[in-house]
């Protein structure tokens, strides 16, 4: 391949065919697929140029952020790519999205990338309102603040279509360095300056860790591809792996784990999380244990199933433009792009084909298990952990980031049971994923009800200890009746949210027990995973419930000093605008369990 | 009028009309206490007309039948096969007139409650949708959602209007329920996930399954192509309550968790199938709600510490719930689990009864010797349902069995007309002097006369003395056992003496004697109209149902009759169910394959 094929090459790969523009990619190209993160990055350029010219500081730069998160969403088009029921002909038409990698390989652009993308968009949203609303950031540091959280929001886009190991660490250090700077946002405040710097250390160190592991596995496998991995991996266990190879893959995937964990706050990674809850506004909170979380959750589902399974029929930019162009077999030729994957791929499919009968997919089980049980070795221990700290905890931003560690516990559950279904039955593994999208959605709405009100209550009685919001329910009813809602949702109580969230988690590990173990395979952590997290729910009780007993059963004090806060104001109003989704999904959520069928199709 | 209509409207009535009662101003405290009243009047005459009286054409309720009537099904969420499904038959009828009737009274003595009453009443009709929609739901998942949903009404009424130590109570209540409700939610998961609707040993049972439409034409459509040897065909889960028990009664799918592959035998989990577990698991969640020894101690506390009316609903109603469950969850869907836990559960029911009597023997307050009574007296609801007298040395008999299921049956009604009259006298008695010590009262007779005639006769009927209520269920129930275990059947015949004993001497202690000495005397005026009729009513029922438990003179069935046709039908499938299950085993025995596990091998 000389220079000149390789950068024609290139450029289908990017523009999606060769004549097309930059300005006009292809719907099949990478550009194309790539546009709601570019819209991200020309909104932050904006914010940060618009203060260069003099009238520039007058500008209000929430509305060029709203604006921006919008376009955004309106881009990544959810509404248009997670349509239920695409037949394969569908699939051949490049406007759908099925699997495509992107980026010579580097990303992959799916349904799922597109759901989680879109959660993420929603929340960036919805973040943007809510800090209009509760006046952090001021004025003068909108900009900055603004552009922080979308450059976070674009790190955190790559995390969930990451498709290389490269990828995985830069996306994890995109989201995670301008996370530190807002977690110590409130300049001058002790505690937030320490929060800061305990995060940033924190995370460089896991980074650290995980740029460790990564090298181990592109030393051991000459790749970081993950779905070469997944086949170079398949090719090494057709035949009996020397001991020490095997030492090397195990101790690389505990490695590259540290660093998931760090940014799942997975227990025992988690020690970051408390303080920075505390130390941070609750606005970063929200920001940190809703899209934080999601992204981390959906970059965990990238690592483990791109390394623990052989992944579907894939297309490449361009590639179907092509096809539909129908110009014959030198046509397709030019359309078969370079990709990182295509050498050592074709060795290793010939040779595993010679060596034994076993499909690639079946040979990949070692490592499927020791994922699965990994993962919900994790689970079990964050969740539990995370649930009892939180018992304990009398400020209010703390208690919620137990709350939140514990909920990363919950989870993690539904990827160990897709992952331990994914090569037994794909539709299986597909509905444990689709519960784990279940969830995620649910999360947004009850967790960022939740800080929204501590948020509003910080800014109308300058505190955020649990028990000075005694007898609160005298004051402002409707929005205690808001924060009980989201916090009897988070406990996963019927008829609210949170519990379709929970009986689609639950659904996932009985399916996952009952099928690992009809294929004659070890499924009993997955029936420990549903016990611990039965169990986990019944404890949760107690401290969500104390929040709520506090504010209703307790009562006022007598030298509270008049709330400035009233019920009836635009964040009240906010607050039922988030709250009533949680509330009233009961009623019908089929679409969006179609809607999670649809993000978890072309995973597995 | 659909029956979708009427019973749908009967169910979500109270929770609609809580938007229409907040629009009420707090202050009227009258009128949210009448609005309140007549939307539990409306309820009860939508109840009675329809259904009873039959003003709606087709629709009223005919208790010759032993099929589902007035039912209807829906489906909900297509992904989880779960259907909005409801229908009413002879165990579910008679329990959601209690329900609706005890709703009503409950609401006619709450004037006494003066702390927030507007939020007291939202509470109280979202409690009465609650508890309606549990007894018509008949698909599981429903059922679990309208479980829970009375959980936190539940939880704040206690918590915010119950006495000294409401906060104990209310937090022991919820944490007992949520712990067996998720004990309840693991087992409902793993019933879905193991059932099959497409399973040809279905066929001859399709019409009592109750499908909806599409799910038959999917289940005869996977069944022919089932028969036909398709491998391709995908199990159709379902939460259907009554394609579960055709599945339970007829199938083998649910004798373990899965089919190992190498040995094609059932996979069990310590040495136990499916059906056991589901059992036992939903076994817990139901007898935590009857509540059984030994996880009675909620009860006292939740009864002692609730307000009154709430008190009344507690043991008029939630306490029925338990049974109701066992009777149309467990028993049904999972024989073998039943089967095998006879003894236990028969042994439970017993030490419930005896338990129960001596401790509301030992009691100083007036409220908790109500509440232990109510333990004991749920005990013999326990041991009716139990007792699997069908065997093969009563000739696979059903009659026996049936006797005692229609006395548990009989009991729950009686129980809920006796238990809350007695609620209700104590909490008349405590409104005037603020204690419930019983060794401080005496001559209330002399300054309460027509209230003391009211207390007595209920009393009495709680006791069981012929020609009252009480008598009937515990009759039938003694002599059902009788063929069971003649030791189960004299200790609980032995029972009724201690009732005698420790109702006797709180009449004593209470009513007869000299004169008052206890404080607060001079507040002990009579019994005033609205006191007066609630305890009135009450007794007419008391005196009604002990005179014609099966039907009145003029041919009009009574309790009895309407559950007679519906109970004799189901324990008949049982006998029969052990007939043929006795059968099987005894063939498995003769054949020389001693490892194979019994009744699916000889079934195979």
């Amino acid at each position: 391949m000389n220079l000149h094929d390789l950068v024609s090459r290139l450029i289908i790969d990017t523009r999606g065919a060769a004549g097309a523009l930059f300005s006009a990619p292809t719907v099949d190209s990478s550009l194309y697929a790539f546009f709601p993160e570019l819209v991200l990055c020309a909104t932050i350029l904006l914010l940060l140029l618009v203060r260069i010219p003099r009238w520039g500081w007058r500008v209000d730069t929430f509305w060029i952020a709203l604006a921006g998160a919008i376009v955004a969403l309106c881009v990544a088009a959810p509404w248009d790519h997670l349509r239920t029921a695409l037949s394969a002909t569908d699939a051949a038409n490049p406007a759908a999205v099925t699997r495509m990698e992107i980026f010579t390989g580097m990303l992959v652009y799916d349904t799922f990338s597109v759901y989680v993308r879109s959660l993420l968009l929603i929340f960036a949203v919805l973040l943007v309102i809510f800090t209009k609303i509760t006046g952090i950031p001021d004025r003068e540091d909108a900009p900055d603040i603004y552009s922080l959280f979308f450059g976070a929001t674009i790190g955190m886009c790559l995390m969930t279509s990451a498709n290389h190991l490269l990828t995985v660490f830069l996306a994890v250090e995109m989201a995670s360095v301008p996370s530190y700077v807002l977690a110590g946002i409130m300049k001058g405040r002790r505690q937030a300056s320490e929060a800061a710097l305990k995060y940033s250390v924190f995370g460089a160190g896991a980074a650290g860790v995980m740029l460790y592991g990564i090298s181990l596995i592109a030393g051991l496998l000459n790749t970081a591809h993950l779905p070469t991995i997944a086949l170079t991996l398949a090719d090494k266990f057709a035949h009996p792996v020397p001991p020490s190879e095997v030492m090397v893959l195990v101790l690389a995937g505990l490695l590259i784990s540290v660093g998931l964990a760090f940014k799942l706050s997975a227990v025992p990674f988690h020690f970051w999380c408390p303080d920075v809850f505390e130390g941070a506004t609750a606005e970063v909170n929200a920001f940190l244990s809703i899209a934080s979380k999601a992204a981390a959750l959906a970059l965990l589902v990238r690592v483990a199933v791109g390394m623990g399974t052989i992944p579907p029929k894939s297309y490449l930019p361009g590639e179907r433009t092509a096809m539909q162009a129908k110009a014959g077999e030198t046509q397709l030729q030019t359309a078969a792009m370079f990709n990182v994957a295509d050498e050592p791929a074709k060795k290793t499919t010939d040779e595993s084909h010679s060596a034994s009968a076993k499909t690639p997919q079946e040979l990949l089980e070692p490592v499927r298990s020791f994922t699965a049980k990994l993962i919900a070795f994790f689970a079990i221990i964050t969740c539990t952990f995370g649930n009892l700290a939180a018992y304990g905890q009398n400020n209010i931003k703390r208690m919620l980031a137990y709350s939140t560690i514990a909920h990363a516990g919950y989870m993690m559950m539904p990827v160990a049971a897709a992952i331990a279904m994914a090569g037994i039955d794909a539709t299986g593994a597909q509905r444990a994923i689709a519960g784990l999208a279940i969830y995620m959605a649910v999360y947004l709405f009850m967790n960022l009800a939740a800080f929204a009100v501590v948020a509003l209550l910080r800014n109308a009685m300058r505190s955020e200890d649990v028990t000075d919001y005694a007898g609160l329910i005298r004051r402002s009813p409707l929005t205690v009746i808001c924060f009980a809602a989201a916090l009897f949702s988070l406990i996963g109580l019927p008829p609210l949210a949170g519990f379709v969230g929970k009986f689609a988690i639950f659904a996932a590990l009985v399916d996952g027990y009952q099928k690992v173990e009809s294929a004659g395979l070890p499924g009993f952590y997955l029936l420990l995973l549903l016990i611990v997290g039965g169990l986990n729910t019944a404890v949760s009780l107690f401290y969500y419930l104390r929040v709520v007993k506090i504010m209703t059963i307790d009562e006022e004090p007598r030298d509270r000093p008049p709330l400035s806060y009233s019920d009836v104001s635009l964040g009240g109003a906010f607050l039922w605008v988030i709250t009533l989704p949680t509330a009233l999904l009961i009623v019908s959520w089929e679409w969006l369990s179609q809607v999670s069928l649809a993000a978890a199709r072309y995973l597995f | 009028m659909t029956p979708e209509f009427i019973l749908s409207l009967i169910v979500f009535l109270p929770a609609l009309a809580t938007l229409g009662i907040m629009l009420i101003p707090s202050e009227q405290k009258d009128a949210i206490r009448w609005a309140t009243l007549v939307v539990t009047g409306v309820v009860l005459l939508l109840v009675f007309g329809v259904y009873i009286a039959g003003y709606a054409p087709n629709l009223a309720f005919d208790p010759e039948k032993s099929i589902l009537q007035s039912f209807f099904n829906h489906s909900w969420v297509e992904s989880f096969n779960i259907d909005y499904f409801m229908g009413l038959d002879g165990i579910s009828f008679p329990l959601l007139v209690l329900t609706a009737f005890v709703s009503m009274l409950a609401m006619g003595a709450s004037w006494s409650i003066n702390k927030y009453v507007k939020g007291y009443c939202i509470l109280f009709l979202l409690l009465e949708t609650g508890m309606l929609g549990v007894f018509v739901a008949l698909d599981l998942f429903l059922f679990y959602v309208f479980w829970e949903v009375m959980l936190l009404p539940m939880y704040f009424l206690i918590g915010v209007w119950g006495g000294p130590r409401k906060e104990y109570a209310a937090i022991k209540f919820f944490l007992y329920t949520l712990f067996g409700s998720v004990l309840m939610l693991i087992a409902i998961l793993m019933l879905y996930f193991s059932s099959d609707l497409s399973d040809p040993l279905l066929m001859p049972h399709m019409e009592k399954c109750y499908l909806n439409v599409q799910a038959q034409a999917d289940a005869t459509a996977a069944m022919s192509k089932r028969i036909a040897n398709d491998q391709s065909v995908q199990p159709i889960h379902t939460f259907n309550i009554m394609a579960l028990a055709q599945i339970g009664q007829h199938t083998q799918q649910f004798d373990g968790f899965g089919i190992d592959p190498a040995t094609q035998r059932p996979i069990l989990f310590l040495g136990q199938g499916l059906q056991w577990w589901a059992f036992l698991l939903l076994f817990i969640g139901f007898a935590i709600k009857v509540p059984s020894v030994p996880v009675h101690t909620w009860l006292p506390d939740a009864h002692v510490e609730a307000p009154t009316p709430i008190s009344m609903i507690l043991a008029g109603v939630l306490l029925k719930m338990g049974g109701n469950g066992i009777l149309r969850i467990c028993y049904p869907i999972c024989p073998q689990g039943g089967y095998e836990l006879m003894w236990f559960v028969c042994t439970l029911g017993v030490v419930s009864m005896i338990y129960g009597a001596f401790a509301a023997m030992a009691q100083t307050d007036f409220k908790r010797l109500v509440a232990y009574s109510s333990v004991s007296h749920m005990g013999y609801v326990v041991l009716g349902l139990g007792v699997w007298s069908a065997l093969a040395r009563n000739g696979y008999s059903s009659e026996y069995w049936n006797m005692g299921v229609q006395g548990a049956m009989y009991q729950m009604i009686a129980h809920g007309i006796s238990s809350t009259g007695m609620f209700f006298i104590v909490g008349v008695l405590y409104d005037r002097v603020h204690h419930r010590n019983l060794n401080e009262f005496g001559g209330i007779f002399d300054k309460m006369p027509y209230y003391t005639a009211m207390a007595i006769l209920i009393f009495f009927a709680g006791l069981g003395l012929p020609g009252l209520c009480g008598f009937i269920g515990e009759v039938f129930v003694v002599l059902a056992v009788w063929k069971f275990s003649y030791l189960l059947a004299i200790l609980s015949a032995a029972v009724v003496i201690l009732t005698a004993g420790y109702i006797l001497w709180a009449v004593q202690r209470v009513y007869l004697g000299p004169e008052y000495k206890g404080p607060h005397g001079d507040h002990l005026t009579p019994s005033n109209l609205r006191e007066n009729i609630i305890g009135t009513v009450i007794c007419v029922f008391a005196v009604i149902f002990g005179i014609f438990p099966y039907q009145f003179p003029d041919g009009r069935p009574s309790i009895l009759k309407y559950m007679d046709a519906t109970i004799d039908a189901q324990v008949r499938d049982l006998a029969e169910w052990t007939r043929e299950t006795d059968a099987a085993n005894r063939s498995t025995a003769a054949t020389p394959t001693p490892s194979a596990p019994s009744n699916v091998a000889a079934n195979k």
